[in-house]
């Protein structure tokens, strides 16, 4: 960030001492001190992530001061983020869509053109209503991201559909919560459940808590940092965990599968593994020791680059710390192609040291059972999502990206109409626009419900503006904590320009598709109210604290000695998975070592900054100021190679011919001679982001070698590489 | 005099920046100016490697040479404290000030028109509240409060912890303090 200009002062120096402080000098009179005027506080739930953090919304003299935590809030522990305390600049953006915008075509041109919102609803309904009729609902899809989704999905329900796939599972979570139901039969949950605030031992892969801001998982690890709990860091950069540890290993990228092999390995041979939970609670650990048997550590240094005595060890510290040891889960999983597999391994391994639902490994989430408003069912449906890409990803537990959207490419298409709320297709899927542009001209409707003007919304017929978060109400927050809690989003404003809320425009579009009678709330808060009624507290309560906690009615860790049925075919943890094996996958993960790295190229890595969650706040101004573009991280080495200094911009070449954005180079030991790295959600080509547009570098598209998860779709992104390309200008501009 | 500190520990520090967002909307900070920043220092090579991150702002010395060499008496102390402040309507904006701070920690220019400066949000701190970026701090890496005081948090850290100040060379006596 640029504080000032550098200005020369020395002179001024030898002048200074004699003049009378009481002299009024030109200057100005004093701003009023921060909260001396009129001053008001409406909880919400934050919305620039998915993290969901309880907050209060400050206004002083009705002009939106700040936003900051509840302390009541077991996700936020009354601390937001840097992007939650930046909250203020997603309302505050003027980029921010404005109108119901319609394509239409003048002078042979396309273009949007503002209409009123009876005109986007009527066409919106007259074409849904148009595809029920002659492909049925389910053909109506629905991609989306975040909270506010819930209206929508609600809405195409009542018409017919349950047709949807978000990002976050193919392209994100996907492989580890299948992993872990293959494996303990529940997800990792979102929160995680890891107990890192008890934990003696964490150990964390490729995760890179305190760059990403997953609140409630950054302020456990600074616990256990602050009580020294042993950290191990696996990660082939110097990341901010990383400088935190007592244990880095720099593994050599995409060879993890076979450390957390040989961590088992060592484990069952050390005799360190926990036999009471292992025996009580498990299924197939003689077919998992033959397996590991031969992952010795000293064949897996020559894969990892982990010199074998410091795989030992760290597995010794697993041990010794077991069962409060939380080996990480992570989140962003989609790297290789066998992410389900890897993130299974970490499941077993979790399963050999005994911490699943121990203390100091991963808690059990429980959330408050809320009634659901009385409404009439659901009409039968016919299909399923899976059905528009059958026998392909038998695993898949959600709606594959990548597989709806090929399914509403051509005539013949499976999906004739998308409702696209709250996600950036383009920036997160790689290598998908081509694949965009094609479903967009053959499908019969293309709605885009946002709030800002993304990269997405230039492939709608239609864009709905939606309010921010700090404008509407959505549905209570009820996710899995420690203790159940429920949490309330308000508007603490009315909705700028004519934006309006989700709930709002999916009763309007139900009043139009005949559907009154799944919407019978003239206003949402009616609801929530109901609903909070049911279990003994009000809108009224909760628009003073914004969130209430329960107290548990279950345990929050297994209790000991009894015998809990998992969810798996067993009803026990699976090290060996019978249905995986029947379907015709391995049974036990197997290591597959990575592509190799093509001469003169660099592996792409890629990741978070803190200020951003991705492409989602790259535009909001608070946080653009903090972090304007994103760097590119360049071992001095190869720097030297190259001739780049910090601060030079460069261009990235992908082996297909891609070239990317410019982006700074940034040069640090923090990364090896072997890779590159790089924040996602840069080099947005949204024109209509004034701050963003152009800004840095895009690492999605320069992603050409995808490795698809066979077991549920997942979108592998971390095989890809990457070589400078040289410019004339690099390091002359600014 | 109170002598109000602020003690930060790199140790859980991660430089994500919450505290330069939180002081920028707290105290309403014009657009392109910022009262904290964040500083990331690495050293050695590739893997042998340690990396601090500090929040830094201004020191609030007990020796204060922007006040002492402010030719208006716009920078002064706030009551009988080490809280160093600007009074705008003295500001000429000459910036003195500037060249005096060993940390460059003074901004040109408040559009009104005078040099602005982290204030350690005394309207909070007169509160008893901690200022906004100790108190909006996810990993709970700020503290603030009375080195007067042997009982406070920031009294109990420098005497239970490894810390430094920066620059100490200059005899400003900051008082920002970093756990090590």
């Amino acid at each position: 960030m640029k504080r000032r200009d550098f200005i020369k002062v020395s002179t001024l120096l030898g002048t200074s001492a004699a003049v009378s402080p009481t002299f009024l000098l030109g200057g100005c009179s004093s701003n009023p001190l921060p909260g001396t005027g009129t001053v008001s506080a409406t909880p919400t739930i934050c919305d620039m992530c998915f993290w969901k953090c309880a907050s209060h919304v400050y206004q002083e003299d009705g002009e939106l001061w700040k936003i900051t935590g509840n302390d009541d809030d077991l996700h936020s522990g009354g601390r937001l983020c840097t992007r939650g305390t930046g909250g203020p600049g997603a309302y505050l953006d003027p980029d921010r869509l404005k109108t119901p915008l319609m394509r239409v075509t003048v002078d042979g041109r396309q273009t949007f053109q503002p209409v009123s919102w009876d005109e986007a609803l009527d066409y919106i309904a007259d074409k849904m209503r148009a595809i029920a009729a002659e492909h049925g609902p389910e053909k109506m899809l629905m991609l989306n991201h975040g909270s506010g989704s819930s209206h929508f999905r609600h809405l195409l329900r009542a018409y017919g559909s349950d047709s949807r796939a978000e990002p976050a599972f193919a392209q994100c979570r996907g492989p580890r919560d299948v992993g872990f139901r293959l494996t303990v039969g529940e997800s990792a949950s979102s929160p995680e459940r890891t107990d890192m605030a008890n934990a003696r031992c964490i150990v964390l892969i490729g995760s890179h808590i305190g760059e990403n801001l997953h609140n409630g998982q950054v302020q456990t690890l600074a616990e256990a940092i602050n009580r020294d709990a042993t950290l191990i860091t696996v990660d082939p950069r110097f990341s901010v965990p990383a400088g935190k540890s007592q244990h880095w290993l720099p593994i050599k990228p995409g060879t993890d599968l076979a450390l957390l092999l040989s961590w088992m390995h060592v484990l069952i041979e050390e005799d360190l593994y926990d036999h009471d939970y292992v025996e009580r609670y498990t299924v197939g650990f003689e077919q998992l020791k033959d397996h590991v048997r031969s992952y010795t550590p000293e064949w897996v240094y020559l894969e990892t680059g982990i010199r074998p005595e410091v795989i030992r060890e760290t597995a010794r510290e697993m041990a010794k710390a077991a069962p409060a040891t939380v080996v990480h889960p992570g989140r962003h999983a989609t790297w290789y192609g066998d992410d389900t597999q890897r993130s299974r391994a970490i499941a077993m391994l979790n399963a050999l040291l005994g911490s699943w639902n121990r203390k100091g490994g991963f808690y059990i989430p429980e959330r408050v059972s809320l009634p659901e408003y009385p409404l009439p069912d659901y009409p039968e449906r016919r299909y399923s999502t899976a059905d528009a890409y059958p026998g392909k990803w038998p695993f898949a537990s959600q709606g594959v990206t990548n597989g709806v959207i090929d399914a509403s490419v051509g005539e013949d298409a499976f999906f004739k109409g998308w409702l696209v709320y709250g996600t950036n297709l383009p920036q997160t899927i790689p290598g998908v626009e081509q694949q965009l542009e094609a479903a967009a001209n053959s499908l019969d409707l293309l709605v885009v419900v946002e709030t800002m003007p993304s990269e997405m919304t230039g492939y709608a017929d239609v864009i709905l503006p939606e309010c921010t978060y700090l404008e509407r109400y959505d549905e209570l927050r009820n996710s899995g904590e420690r203790q159940p809690s429920l949490a309330l989003r308000m508007p603490a404003f009315e909705p700028k320009y004519e934006s309006k809320p989700g709930w709002w425009m999916a009763k309007q579009l139900g009043h139009r598709l005949g559907l009154d009678e799944y919407f019978p709330w003239e206003d949402f808060s009616e609801k929530l109210d109901w609903q909070l009624q049911q279990v003994g507290s009000s809108l009224e309560e909760m628009q003073k604290i914004g969130v209430k906690n329960f107290p548990r009615k279950t345990p929050l860790y297994f209790r000991e000695g009894t015998r809990p049925r998992f969810r798996t075919p067993s009803r026990k943890i699976e090290l060996y998975s019978r249905q995986l094996a029947d379907k015709g996958f391995d049974p036990m993960p197997v290591y597959t070592p990575p592509d190799p790295v093509p001469e003169g190229f660099y592996r792409l890595n890629y990741g978070r900054m803190p200020a951003h969650t991705f492409g989602k706040t790259t535009n909001n101004p608070l946080l653009f100021e903090l972090a304007p573009e994103n760097q590119l991280w360049v071992n001095p080495l190869v720097a030297n190679e190259w001739g780049f200094r910090s601060g030079d911009y460069v261009r990235l070449g992908s082996p297909n011919g891609v070239v990317s954005n410019r982006i700074r180079v940034r040069v640090t030991e923090r990364i090896g001679p072997d890779s590159v790295f790089m924040a996602h959600g840069f080099g947005r080509k949204s024109r209509r982001l004034k701050l963003a547009f152009g800004v840095g570098a895009d690492d999605s598209t320069l992603m050409s070698n995808i490795k698809i998860d066979p077991l549920m779709g997942g979108t592998g992104m971390r095989a890809n590489f990457v070589t400078f390309v040289r410019e004339a200008s690099a390091g002359a501009a600014s | 005099m109170t002598r109000y500190a602020m003690v930060i520990d790199t140790k859980t520090c991660i430089g994500c920046g919450d505290c330069v967002v939180a002081c920028k909307t707290e105290n309403k900070v014009p657009d392109g100016l910022n009262r904290d920043w964040i500083v990331e220092a690495t050293s050695g090579k590739y893997p042998n490697l340690t990396t601090e991150f500090r929040s830094e702002r201004c020191n609030h010395c007990s020796n204060p040479t922007c006040v002492t060499l402010c030719p208006t008496g716009a920078s002064h102390l706030w009551k009988d404290t080490n809280i160093v402040l600007v009074e705008p309507g003295m500001c000429t904006g000459c910036k003195a000030c500037i060249a005096a701070c060993p940390y460059d920690a003074r901004l040109v220019m408040h559009p009104d028109g005078y040099i602005d400066k982290c204030t350690f949000c005394h309207h909070r701190v007169e509160q008893g509240l901690d200022p906004a970026c100790v108190s909006s701090c996810p990993t709970h890496c700020m503290h603030f409060g009375s080195l007067d005081d042997p009982g406070s948090i920031v009294s109990q850290l420098l005497q239970n912890r490894k810390h430094k100040v920066l620059h100490p060379e200059t005899g400003n006596e900051p008082n920002v303090y970093y756990l090590t």
